[in-house]
């Protein structure tokens, strides 16, 4: 039951930073301002759901707490399909200007390439899955190399556009993307749902996983699929942030320190909640837009990476 | 009865396994012995479906395992590896209960409990079972990984090579609960060895496998025998008779 205790401090809070962000400094604003903020917490809320299930469950099936699901290089995907957009159509183009068409468009792009990469790699009889991504990571690094090729070409002021996608942002988000969002990561994380149980003995290892029954190569097929999905509505919801997965997911299990994923992707969802909004609060309120939420996660991101990979050496 | 039928299985262009034909009793230890490389895990590991054979099958009962369904043979056959590398912190308790899995899907009734303390008590592990796994000697981990197997509750137990690492004691502790498991719970025991003389004194059947072949099946004394020996590791091997077990005096022949 101390589970639940922790769990309710942490709901609170995540209620109380929405509440902040919702609420503060409003000046009576309900009809202009209200919406307008409430568009913006709830992208923030459904990215952090999507990003921290992602995490987890990819972090479950590779047996390690490290990587994250941006390793399979959908996040340079995401960019690659904007810089030829760009380069090729314009910044002026309909697949630029209409966030509608550009979010269709983005999640196209990624759902049709995980599906293709996953199709390819699992004919092919059951590859170990650090081969797979390896894979990812090579696909990555070349759709970067081309980005990066072709932002050089192109003319500086459409670069400025490429460079706002570089960066999440939840500034302009729209509202009509948001509820479809909602309901396609509902959806797929209320399916998802009932394969916890079959997630914590996959935690114990292929071997004993498989002797417990569990049905090993399906449920792992299943679950990238989904966490590639899920990725790819909160990129062309809000832009990449995949990083941000590896906090959340690390806080979670060294708050709660259990091995049940019914207690872990609920507490990783709830602290991404509180780590977006409140960031975002922080951003807006304390650095006047002067910064962006994102470069404060690939911050603090960063450093709270350096110091797992230290305490990760040290206890071998 | 499990029976194996024509199993074969390449690595690259190495045959590791090669055309397998074994019968496996019920009710017995049977130990499958072998020089290092000779194909053992390997088999062990393709009866228990954590790898898929190349060619051949393997029969349950006189169903073949492949149409069976992963949870159904959960409830017929469990395996223990030599190495259960896990990053995940669990208690004695926690992992013994995940025993249960192929039963309750994680939500344990009355009678899962029931059988989670049966198993911690079996083993002995009942003043510790709120212990973390990493707070344990290696027997204890060893001994905890078993109650897991017994919580699972199926007739077929594999093992393998579970005395690595072990000293002497935990050893023969391991040893003896195995044939307390065939004896007086009538499970049907698998295990793979490396010490010849564990083998002699503990099991019913002995099946011998070199370079992926099988070069001797049979009760215990006809397999501890020096010419049986003498064919399987190439050594000539002395065996002594004491308080009615054969023992195989390797040290320096």
């Amino acid at each position: 039951m101390r589970d639940l205790h922790k769990m309710l401090i942490l709901a609170g809070l995540a209620l109380a930073a929405c509440g902040v962000y919702l609420f503060h400094d409003l000046n009576g604003s309900f009809d202009y301002a209200l919406p307008r903020r409430g568009v913006k917490v709830f992208a923030m809320v459904l990215t952090g759901i999507a990003i921290a299930y992602a995490t987890v469950v990819f972090q479950t099936i590779t047996h390690n707490r490290i990587l994250t699901p941006s390793i399979m290089g959908l996040d340079s995907l995401y960019m690659l399909l904007q810089t030829l957009l760009i380069f090729f159509l314009g910044s002026d183009h309909i697949s630029i200007m209409n966030r509608q068409v550009n979010f269709i468009l983005s999640i196209a792009a990624m759902v049709v390439f995980a599906l293709l990469f996953y199709h390819f790699l699992f004919k092919k009889g059951n590859q170990p899955i650090y081969f797979l991504l390896l894979i990812g990571i090579i696909f990555g690094t070349f759709f970067g190399s081309i980005s990066t090729f072709l932002q050089v070409l192109i003319d500086p002021n459409e670069f400025q556009i490429v460079q706002d996608q570089m960066f999440a942002s939840f500034n302009n988000v729209n509202s009509d993307l948001v509820w479809l969002s909602l309901v396609i990561i509902v959806l797929l994380i209320a399916f998802a749902w009932r394969h916890n149980a079959s997630l914590d003995v996959l935690s114990l290892g292929r071997d004993t996983a498989l002797n417990l029954g569990v049905n090993y190569d399906s449920l792992v097929r299943y679950m990238l699929i989904l966490s590639a999905v899920l990725i790819a509505i909160a990129t062309a919801l809000v832009g990449p942030i995949t990083f941000f997965g590896l906090i959340v997911a690390n806080l979670s299990y060294q708050f709660f320190r259990s091995y049940k994923h019914s207690v872990l992707l609920t507490g990783s969802i709830v602290i991404s909640i509180i780590a977006l909004v409140g960031g975002q609060w922080v951003v807006e309120r304390l650095f006047t837009f002067n910064t962006t939420l994102s470069v404060i996660i690939n911050f603090i991101g960063g450093v709270y990476f350096i110091y797992l990979l230290l305490r990760e050496s040290r206890a071998k | 009865m499990i029976q194996v039928r024509e199993l074969s299985k390449l690595y690259g262009k190495k045959q590791v396994v090669e055309n397998v034909n074994v019968d496996i009793r019920r009710g017995q230890i049977t130990s499958f012995i072998g020089p290092n490389g000779a194909g053992k895990s390997t088999l062990l590991s393709m009866v228990s479906r954590l790898l898929d054979a190349d060619t051949g099958e393997v029969l349950i009962d006189s169903t073949n395992t492949k149409k069976m369904k992963s949870n159904e043979l959960a409830k017929r056959v469990s395996i223990l590896k030599q190495s259960n590398f896990m990053n995940v912190r669990l208690t004695i308790r926690e992992l013994v209960s995940f025993g249960r899995f192929p039963y309750s899907k994680g939500r344990l009734n009355d009678e899962d409990e029931k059988m989670v303390d049966q198993a911690i008590e079996y083993m002995d592990l009942k003043e510790m079972e709120h212990s973390y796994l990493d707070e344990l000697s290696g027997g204890q981990r060893q001994r905890a990984f078993i109650a897991m197997v017994i919580a699972q509750d199926t007739d077929y137990v594999l093992l393998d090579e579970p005395l690595n690492n072990l000293d002497m004691k935990h050893s023969v502790q391991i040893m003896k609960i195995l044939r307390r498991l065939v004896d007086e719970l009538g499970k049907t025991v698998i295990i793979v060895l490396h010490d010849i003389n564990f083998a002699s004194v503990y099991s019913d059947r002995i099946v011998a496998l070199k370079n992926g072949r099988v070069v001797k099946d049979g009760p215990t004394e006809e397999i501890i025998q020096s010419s049986a020996l003498k064919e399987i590791y190439d050594m000539d091997i002395p065996i002594q008779m004491m308080d009615n077990c054969r023992i195989c005096v390797y040290f320096n022949s």
